[in-house]
């Protein structure tokens, strides 16, 4: 059996940088397994630029950007392993692997890591009213067709959630020729980005409609139309507020899930919040020396915080088997409950032992706010507090806690945001 | 000149063709669509009724009893999904207990084996996740879950290669009595036989307007359904019925042969046969009156809505002629797909008592479709991934599904030439990711097997086009 020091699981932004981080900090029998064609994951259809502004201090495309770290990799003899995918994992760290050249193998492995990414929602998981017709993709599946394969997928197109890919999906039509009749969001607010509503919507004068839905497909065996309703505070079409469309395309923007199937199987624990693993500082998961990394851990809105987090769990990994990890006490793990206003807090746990001065805990805020305070609490004492001017569920906060705070802590320390 | 022509290639249609493959005739299946399995056959309920529901002493008692009891093996011969696993009549009141009494008795009427009551507590044993308030049920072991479109495919497939014609893209517009046999004209071109079999669904009244007088009208009646994530299949271990009413034997939850689980349908008259689109109110309903037998399920794990629908037409199935040599298996509601098999022996006698003479062949061809390479031993698997490098690409990654796989259903006697055929022949895209990921890899693989260009693969039925043309050409996108 073939034996690694590391198995990393996606080659994607969050695999390829754990792969380099791992190899910086002296791991060095490693594998990266793939199951797509190619090394880059979902960033060789994202042509449109803006990534590795906080990584680089450039602007880049996505292929730009996934190419930096195929280099690196490929200046390694790290193993990368394409068109290969992997069936199970066990907690004893066997993986079960499977390509056309080597057939069905297991592979054992020291450490694995998980950057399997994510997938997003259909219109199964949200049960639109209507036909069934052709013409109705998933925003990403639309952006493979015309980005990667150099097909057009509709020319009359409505795009339904505010999701960042729905929103350059918006762009994207428009500059290859088709006309985007508009983008409802179910929500009082966009999902997505500011600069993407200003960059892909306004620029182009395509209307965002909020509070809305689309409350029926038509078309029998292709999509002929939309019916958009506004909707109340509770997310239900209100009467009398119908708008058609007649569009012969539906894009869905409706958000993405980390794909933890795998992660499951294996047994290793799952925040029903994130949908990912619960993970601690060095985003290790409940399985010893099986980590996660990016949007399988949970969805991010900037490739630059998935390369930081895939860093971190590549540096851990190799610490792993080089056997320099500290001496964890149980009894001094912090962990983070969800107070008002935050959707998730990410990583679920805190040991100090894993950090030097500082912790860093990403978050969510379950609806907009503005002049926002942020507390950290410890029963009732306020720990730390932060201000933001504005901050909105489709932006994701990091806040920086100092090691004294969790050490003052009692093991739970919950975060709310306060606001208008 | 065929001897046999059967209108429709549903479940019905393919079973007829089947039975009547064993004879030395020359036999047709028109489908006006581009694959067989296109109307009711796809979307229902997918389970094998037991039969207590059928009043005694009907078509459908008879032919429900006896299709169960033949479906297991017919399965198991042709390589479909079906697993036995009986169902539960749930009473929640007094009222509905007397219902279960009732249909007790009836179930013994038609010879159902194997009924029981079950009280409450033996209930919550068996089906531990139930509504806490049941007091009773109905346990019918013989009732089962079957892949339906599977059956109706294996059928056809096997009819295929035992020298039936089926002629797919082949709507019948006119068929006119020629003293002797009948001149049918379709969309694809005409065709002359001495008999026709009626298996046209919620078009059977107006196939049999063609050549008779009317006497018989079908309604088309719509259900709709929820399929749920596999994280929920194992809720329950039975199909769980309603106490039945008026109207149908109401929403039921059952566990499918995938792992998936099914919730509906409704029941809702529609004027447009063809009308399966789903509602608010129609699948607020299913999740309503679900609850009602079992409260865990979680919606949010919903993969697909759909609905069906069902051809109603009086209280019985009908099986009879309406012309001389014109058989119509017409009004085949439920539990029509449990009935099945025994329909097409019922057909069989039909065409033999007007007189077609049914001469066993010598030989007759079984064709058994290799399983998915997930469904395979290990030593299978090492086998077939020597002999065909791709069965070792995972395309679906959801369900599993190999490059291998879909080739071998794209291979097969009645290949598919959509996206949805290759997903009902192999599971490709079925999953929780619903052919995100994998539908433009599928579409690929059909394009190049089938030597067609991207462009021309529909989605499902003809015209459902995916593509609008390469990007960066005048016409792909612009306006």
């Amino acid at each position: 059996m073939e034996r690694y020091d590391l198995a990393i699981i996606g080659a994607g932004p969050a695999g390829l940088a754990a792969a380099c981080a791992a190899y910086e900090n002296g791991a060095r029998k490693i594998v990266v397994i793939e199951r797509d064609r190619e090394a880059g994951g979902i960033l060789n259809q994202c042509i449109h630029n803006g990534f590795g502004l906080h990584h680089f201090k450039e602007e880049l495309t996505g292929p730009e950007y996934a190419q930096r770290f195929i280099r690196m990799v490929k200046e390694t003899d790290i193993n990368l392993l394409l068109d290969t995918m992997v069936l199970k994992v066990t907690q004893d760290k066997k993986l079960h692997i499977m390509n056309p050249q080597d057939g069905y193998k297991i592979v054992s492995a020291e450490t694995v890591i998980l950057a399997m990414g994510c997938r997003e929602r259909t219109r199964g998981a949200i049960g639109i009213p209507g036909t069934r017709p052709a013409g109705v993709f998933t925003a990403g599946a639309a952006q493979r067709y015309v980005n990667i394969e150099g097909y057009m997928v509709g020319k009359r197109v409505v795009i339904l959630g505010s999701g960042d890919i729905g929103l350059i999906m918006a762009r994207r039509m428009t500059l290859e020729g088709a006309k985007v009749l508009a983008c409802i969001e179910l929500m009082p607010y966009s999902n997505g980005l500011s600069r993407n509503i200003v960059q892909c919507l306004d620029d182009y004068g395509i209307p965002l409609f909020l509070s809305h839905t689309i409350t029926e497909i038509k078309g029998k065996n292709r999509v002929e139309g939309v019916c958009v309703q506004k909707v109340d505070k509770l997310g239900k079409p209100i009467p009398g507020t119908e708008i058609n469309f007649d569009c012969d395309t539906v894009l869905l923007s409706v958000g993405l899930i980390p794909e933890n199937e795998l992660t499951r199987e294996t047994g290793i624990e799952i925040d029903h919040r994130t949908r990912g693993p619960v993970v601690f500082e060095n985003m290790e998961t409940s399985v010893p020396g099986i980590f996660a990394c990016g949007n399988v851990a949970h969805v991010h809105d900037l490739v630059d915080y998935v390369t930081a987090e895939g860093f971190r769990a590549g540096a851990a990994a190799a610490r792993f088997c080089q056997n320099q990890i500290p001496a964890y006490d149980s009894k001094r793990v912090t962990t983070f409950k969800c107070g008002d206003n935050v959707s998730y807090a990410f990583p679920q746990h805190i040991r100090p032992e894993g950090i030097n001065k500082y912790a860093e805990l990403f978050f969510r805020v379950k609806r907009p706010v503005i002049n926002a305070v942020i507390e950290l609490k410890s029963g009732n004492e306020v720990l730390c507090s932060y201000k933001r001017n504005h901050m909105a569920p489709g932006e994701m906060e990091k806040i920086i806690i100092p090691k004294e705070a969790l050490e003052t802590a009692d093991g739970l320390l919950t975060i709310s945001v306060a606001g208008e | 000149m065929y001897d046999v022509v059967i209108i429709g290639c549903g479940v019905i249609g393919a079973s007829a063709a089947y039975e009547l493959s064993k004879y030395k005739l020359s036999i047709a299946v028109l489908e006006k669509e581009n694959d067989v399995a296109c109307g009711a056959t796809r979307a229902n309920s997918a389970i094998i009724h037991a039969g207590f529901d059928p009043k005694p002493g009907t078509k459908m008692a008879r032919l429900n009893v006896l299709g169960s009891r033949m479906m297991g093996e017919l399965c198991e011969k042709l390589s479909v999904e079906y697993s036995q696993i009986g169902s539960l009549v749930l009473a929640f009141t007094e009222k509905e207990m007397e219902c279960v009494r009732e249909l007790y008795e009836r179930g013994g009427k038609n010879q159902v084996p194997g009924l029981r009551i079950l009280t409450r507590d033996e209930v919550l044993q068996i089906e531990p996740n139930v509504n806490v308030e049941v007091i009773g049920a109905l346990h019918a072991p013989t009732a089962a879950i079957i892949n339906p479109w599977g059956l109706c495919l294996a059928l056809a497939q096997n009819a295929k290669i035992n020298g039936v014609d089926i002629h797919l893209n082949s709507e019948v517009v006119r068929i006119s009595n020629k003293g002797g046999h009948y001149h049918v004209e379709t969309t694809s071109g005409a065709y002359d036989t001495r008999y026709i079999v009626n298996a046209a669904g919620v078009y059977s009244d107006k196939v049999s307007d063609m050549v008779a007088e009317p006497f018989f009208r079908i309604t088309a009646v719509k259900g709709e359904y929820y399929i749920l994530d596999k994280s929920q299949g194992d809720i329950v271990n039975y199909v769980l019925f309603q106490t039945p009413s008026s109207v149908g034997k109401g929403v039921l939850i059952a566990p499918t042969v995938h792992g998936n689980l099914i919730v509906g349908p409704t029941s809702e008259p529609t004027a447009d046969p063809e009308d399966t689109s789903v509602s608010y109110r129609g699948l607020e309903e299913v999740v309503k009156k679900s609850m009602r037998l079992c409260a865990r399920i979680s919606f949010k794990e919903s993969i697909r809505n759909f609905a069906g629908v069902r051809a109603m037409g009086g209280d019985d199935f009908i099986l009879e002629a309406s012309a001389p040599n014109f058989i119509n298996a017409a009004a085949i509601k439920s539990p029509g797909l449990s009935s099945a098999p025994a329909i097409a022996l019922e057909i069989c006698d039909l065409l033999k008592e007007n007189g077609l003479d049914l001469i066993e062949k010598d030989s007759h061809t079984l064709y058994k479709k290799k399983p998915l390479f997930k469904n395979m031993r290990p030593d299978e698997q090492k086998k077939v991934l020597e002999l065909d490098r791709r069965y070792g690409r995972v395309i679906c990654r959801c369900e599993t599904i190999t490059e291998g796989d879909i080739i071998e259903a794209i291979k097969a006697p009645v290949p598919p030439v959509s996206i949805d055929g290759v997903k009902r022949r192999c599971e490709a895209g079925s999953g929780r990711c619903q052919g995100g990921f994998c539908a433009p890899r599928v579409h690929e693989i059909l394009s190049r097997e089938m030597g067609r260009a991207m462009e021309s693969i529909c989605q499902g039925k003809a015209g459902s086009y995916i593509l609008t043309g390469k990007t960066k050409t005048p016409g792909g996108g612009a306006v």
